[in-house]
């Protein structure tokens, strides 16, 4: 594997539009290796349009364009020749829970399978240890059978998390993962979130800026498709921000 | 029985009783409507089943026609037709199918797509004839040669490829053709975009995505969608007319030749045709032959959409979202 530079995810000069619509204005920006980065901003800032560009999904939705470059471990993902490859690098959890509509185990083996992995034991060894990263192992151990579709909301998002985990990535993000699960649930996820990090590296988009400061090392406020201001969290929710709409938006009183 | 000598509170006010007569005569105006559909329906159905009714039974459906279909049963074109449909199903769903699953997952969505799109639906709702007369041209006058000139031998006219069951399946399969494209493709699309996302997300590729997840929860869909081309297949004269079809092709009465008794490259008899023949064709005709066949062709497609109902529903029930 290539690091060059030391850093896990690099993004360039990243400008991306959806047809005539420019999201990003180019920016740059680079996450280091088994960081917690917190991306926060409002709505309609390209938060999650950023997360698709990363793990190269942006080119399903007809009419979008990316230019600027992206490097995942040094490899530029525009050209990489395993798309596949780097989409398993990187577990996306989207912001609103997706049960496919398996059983909850085909649910966590689908992308093992997907990549080849036939041995019984070994699926059913990856599914637990999954599911138990998810805080979701004790609730559906018994039930494995039955249909994903079936589970409540939060449920279904931390089966989400837990397929995005089965592919064993190096890259977690987590598209405003707690939108639709209650605050117990949130603090567990957010205690495995901790856990994680020592195995790879977690991209946290969040809307909820305390959650932000909780978690992460470093945040970037990203506003419009543009980077307001990328430091550590200290910083970041510190009374001493170098752009004052930062300080603004995280205390609540932007406008 | 009133105990009280109260004005009852819940009584209407004048609005509401006004707005409650209006709902009264809307209810009553829409089922007129759907009594106006109903009513011919079944008024056609009893007549043709009433003046059916003396030739219908066991042996209607096992003999073969003789007399010019004045008397006898109804083998030949019923085996026929069956042959047709098995024959433009072999061609059309593969094609259909596979033609849909690359418009609308692989395809992108731009304006070349939706061109063809519109282009397909609108194929659909061209007339059966105008698809009849393309078969003309294009498999019995253009591909039959070819064929012949390549595999016949030219003084032996036993192994010619004749107009029949293989140009007309080929015709009946292009005319159904858009209707399994347009029908799959819907069934495709309703499958919710987050699915395909989320198996993306996880590294599968679109086929990959498409096998496990988008052709599981279409399968009603474009089963349904099959269905209904059997019947078109089943029903429709027209495209059979200059394609193959013929009014009378001598059947065994008996063995094996009488259960297959076609093959692909002579003519055949068809229900449609048949019928289409014996009611305005041929004089003296009994009046029960002709309703027979009719209500045979009515029983046939009534049993073919049946099936395609409940094949539907007990589909829907297995849906898993």
């Amino acid at each position: 594997m290539n690091h060059l530079n030391g850093h896990k995810v690099e993004v360039s000069n990243l400008r991306t539009w959806y047809g005539a619509k420019e999201v990003h204005h180019g920016i740059s920006f680079h996450i280091e290796p088994n960081e917690i980065f917190g991306i926060i901003g409002p709505a309609q800032s390209g938060k999650t349009t950023l997360l698709r560009a990363i793990n190269r999904t942006l080119e399903f939705t007809a009419g979008s364009r990316m230019e600027g470059t992206i490097k995942v471990d040094g490899e530029d993902v525009q050209r990489t020749r395993d798309v596949y490859g780097l989409r398993r690098k990187i577990g996306m959890v989207a912001p609103l829970p997706v049960g496919l509509p398996l059983s909850i185990f085909d649910n966590v083996a689908f992308a093992p399978r997907a990549a080849g992995m036939r041995d019984k034991k070994q699926l059913r060894e990856l599914v637990e240890r999954c599911l138990t990263q998810a805080a979701l192992w004790d609730e559906v151990k018994d039930r494995l059978d039955s249909l994903g579709t079936k589970l409540s909301g939060g449920q279904q998002q931390r089966l989400t998390i837990a397929r995005a985990l089965s592919h064993e990535p190096e890259i977690l993000c987590l598209d405003e993962f707690s939108i639709a699960i209650d605050p117990v649930t949130t603090m567990r996820i957010e205690d495995v979130l901790k856990v994680l990090r020592k195995d790879m590296t977690i991209i946290l988009v969040t809307n909820l800026t305390q959650q932000a400061r909780r978690l992460a090392d470093r945040t970037m406020f990203l506003w419009n498709g543009d980077i307001i201001e990328c430091d550590t969290t200290d910083v970041i929710f510190s009374d001493h921000t170098k752009d004052k709409r930062t300080y603004e938006y995280v205390n609540g009183i932007f406008g | 029985m009133s105990t009280s000598t109260l004005e009852n509170p819940f009584a209407p006010s004048d609005f509401e009783r006004w707005k409650q007569r209006k709902v009264t005569i809307s209810k009553w105006i829409m089922f007129g409507c759907c009594a106006i559909l109903v009513i011919p329906l079944v008024l056609i159905l009893i007549d043709i089943f009433a003046k059916a009714a003396p030739v219908l039974s066991l042996d209607y459906f096992w003999d073969n026609p003789t007399n010019k279909g004045k008397e006898g049963g109804l083998w030949a074109p019923l085996a026929g037709t069956f042959s047709l449909v098995i024959g433009s199903l072999v061609i059309v769903t593969p094609i259909g199918i596979f033609a849909a699953i690359y418009l609308n997952e692989y395809a992108r969505h731009g304006w070349m797509n939706r061109i063809i799109g519109i282009t397909v639906t609108s194929l659909a709702g061209v007339p059966s004839i105008v698809h009849a007369l393309f078969g003309l041209g294009a498999f019995v006058l253009v591909m039959l040669p070819g064929i012949n000139s390549i595999f016949a031998d030219p003084k032996d006219p036993s192994t010619l490829w004749q107009a029949g069951l293989l140009t007309a399946s080929l015709t009946v399969a292009v005319m159904n053709l858009p209707v399994v494209i347009t029908s799959t493709r819907e069934a495709l699309a309703a499958v919710p975009m987050t699915f395909r996302e989320a198996c993306w997300n996880v590294g599968a590729t679109r086929w990959q995505t498409i096998r496990a997840i988008v052709l599981p929860n279409s399968l009603s869909g474009i089963l349904t969608g099959v269905i209904l081309v059997v019947s078109r297949a089943a029903g429709e004269t027209a495209p059979i007319l200059f394609t193959g079809a013929t009014f009378f092709k001598f059947v065994a009465n008996e063995g094996w030749d009488k259960i297959f008794p076609y093959n692909l490259r002579e003519p055949f008899m068809a229900m449609a045709m048949h019928l289409n023949i014996i009611s305005n064709q041929i004089s003296q005709m009994p009046e029960k032959m002709k309703f027979g066949s009719a209500a045979v062709l009515i029983l046939l497609i009534l049993v073919i959409n049946s099936f395609s109902i409940v094949l539907r529903v007990w589909l829907r029930g297995r849906k898993k979202w």
